[in-house]
């Protein structure tokens, strides 16, 4: 099973109403993924040489004070950091390598969930309404977001294997769906410099983004290329800084529907996610083709 | 008429009532408001009433119908009219996948596109989609007749093994044993009478036919020897 749900404003600044309705959504997909629930947020945009990133820690009682003062030793830190029950989102001036190398010599308890300009990336074990009320996602703004219930198959039911999984700076991917082929790949992808932090499928799906991007070629074009080089039942929503895109796989085993009106564009497993959304009941409405993607820029 | 109003009620208060309903009941006319995508609305129904939903449907609409006249003002979900018996279903917008999956009898009627395995496994159902078809419809069907106004997906008809395929438009590729047969005069009737039915107004001439070549089910002696 599993739900993805997603909310892409065409233009306009950050809204007050993206939290809110992307909590509607999720929360009709609680049946779908009572598991874990996730999202990644595209919120208000880091200061000019600085990034977002998202960070998780293993306790509730984390001190985060203290880590923040240890990273301002290393880093110029313009913005103070903004706690969010387990996650923390910290404004520094580090690029992606820097930092990660940083936190994984000195606090390697610490997770890295996402990293960027505008991305936040917020995952958690529980329904949908619990995990959107522990990260207060009902008073979050943002111009998109997508989100992802999970009812695991293949690996643990942890935070780390909950979906978003970060595919690199303002990227992020949810997966429906289960890869068979992603032991042996995992294995190819780490020799390419590739590094993996659970056994889950989906993240070997994000790493081979990770890579294929990393070659230097687009978004469409590394989709089009995991259509060849990744084996099982997949729908895909990827969340870029200003857009997102959508991939089935060529037998289009699950599910997915899209709905889009001058506003907004929406992805959801089932329309009932949909059905939440101001003007759903007069949005063009299509089930994405299988093995083509799908994808969408801000104006 | 008896309304009813999802966004105020349950589905299950609302498929217990149809399923109380007695052999010549008079309560007749049913209009369901605000479904917003949800599940298996107005399933098993066995009084040959008429229901009328307002809007979008969620997975396996009008389920196992018996009698009953379900039309679907909006787009259905995954397995609409899943196991029909008998009855007529409309939907005026798209259906997803696995439209009329392993029906029995009756006809369905899917006024926009149907998705991927539309008509899976049919076994007697009759199927008019008034636009295209999404690969691997009728998949392994059994008996019944599937007509596709538009154009088919890939792997049409796909281990089929009786049942009767009529498309208009273009067929993306024919699936193992599915094979083009001649369109006779008897064909043209049967197609001309569905599309009637249905009230989608398209010439009964300009379709093609598909079936079984019958090569994949049945016993061939001349194998005798590899078993």
């Amino acid at each position: 099973m599993c739900g993805i749900v997603g909310l892409f404003f065409k233009r306009g600044e950050a809204t007050q109403d993206l939290g809110p309705l992307l909590a509607g959504m999720l929360s009709q997909m609680s049946e779908r993924g009572p598991d874990s629930t996730g999202f990644a947020l595209y919120g208000d945009a880091a200061p000019q040489g600085a990034f977002k990133t998202t960070l998780h820690a293993p306790d509730a009682e984390y001190d985060w004070a203290a880590l923040e003062a240890e990273l301002g030793t290393a880093f110029p830190v313009p913005r103070p950091a903004r706690r969010y029950g387990s996650h923390a989102v910290f404004t520094l001036a580090a690029n992606q390598e820097q930092l990660f190398a940083w936190i994984a010599r000195h606090r390697p308890e610490i997770g890295t969930f996402g990293f960027g300009e505008r991305i936040e990336v917020f995952k958690d074990v529980g329904l949908p309404d619990e995990v959107a009320e522990r990260f207060d996602l009902t008073h979050r703004s943002g111009t998109h977001a997508l989100g992802h219930t999970r009812m695991a198959t293949e690996s643990a039911v942890t935070t780390e294997h909950s979906h978003p999984f970060s595919t690199g700076p303002d990227l992020c991917l949810v997966h429906n769906g289960s890869l068979s082929n992603h032991n042996r790949l995992r294995q190819s992808l780490r020799r390419q410099g590739i590094q993996f932090s659970t056994d889950n499928d989906t993240e070997v799906a994000s790493g081979y983004l990770t890579w294929r991007l990393r070659q230097g070629i687009g978004l469409t074009e590394a989709l089009e290329a995991a259509l060849a080089d990744l084996d099982g039942f997949y729908t895909f929503a990827v969340g870029t800084k200003d857009g997102f895109a959508i991939l089935r796989d060529p037998i289009a085993c699950k599910p997915a529907v899209l709905a889009e009106t001058k506003d907004w564009v929406a992805i959801a497993t089932e329309y009932r996610a949909i059905a939440t959304l101001p003007d759903a009941a007069t949005a063009e409405i299509w089930e994405p083709h299988p093995a083509t993607v799908y994808s969408w820029r801000r104006q | 008429m008896i309304e009813i109003d999802l966004a105020r009620s349950s589905v299950r208060g609302l498929n217990e009532r149809l399923h109380r309903l007695a052999p010549g009941t008079n309560e007749h006319y049913w209009r369901v408001l605000n479904p917003n995508g949800a599940h298996a609305i107005a399933v098993g129904i066995t009084e040959p009433i008429h229901v009328e939903i307002k809007g979008h449907v969620g997975y396996y609409c009008a389920g196992m119908n018996a009698a009953a006249t379900i039309v679907v003002d909006g787009h259905a979900g995954t397995g609409l009219a899943e196991n029909i018996m008998n009855g007529l279903v409309r939907v005026n917008g798209n259906a997803s996948q696995s439209a009329a999956a392993s029906g029995r009898g009756g006809l369905v009627v899917v006024q926009g596109d149907a998705s991927a395995r539309c008509g899976i496994s049919m076994k007697g159902v009759s199927i008019v989609v008034g636009g295209s078809a999404g690969h691997m419809s009728a998949f392994m069907g059994q008996a019944g007749t599937l007509v596709v106004c538009g154009d088919a997906g890939h792997d049409l008809g796909d281990s089929i093994y009786e049942a009767e395929i009529y498309v208009a438009g273009s067929v993306a590729s024919l699936g193992a044993d599915c094979v083009e047969k001649e369109m006779t005069q008897a064909d043209i009737q049967r197609v001309a009478a569905l599309l009637d039915r249905a009230a989608i107004a398209t010439k009964a001439t300009c379709f093609r036919h598909y079936g079984s070549a019958r090569r994949l089910y049945n016993f061939h002696i001349d194998h005798a020897a590899e078993y």
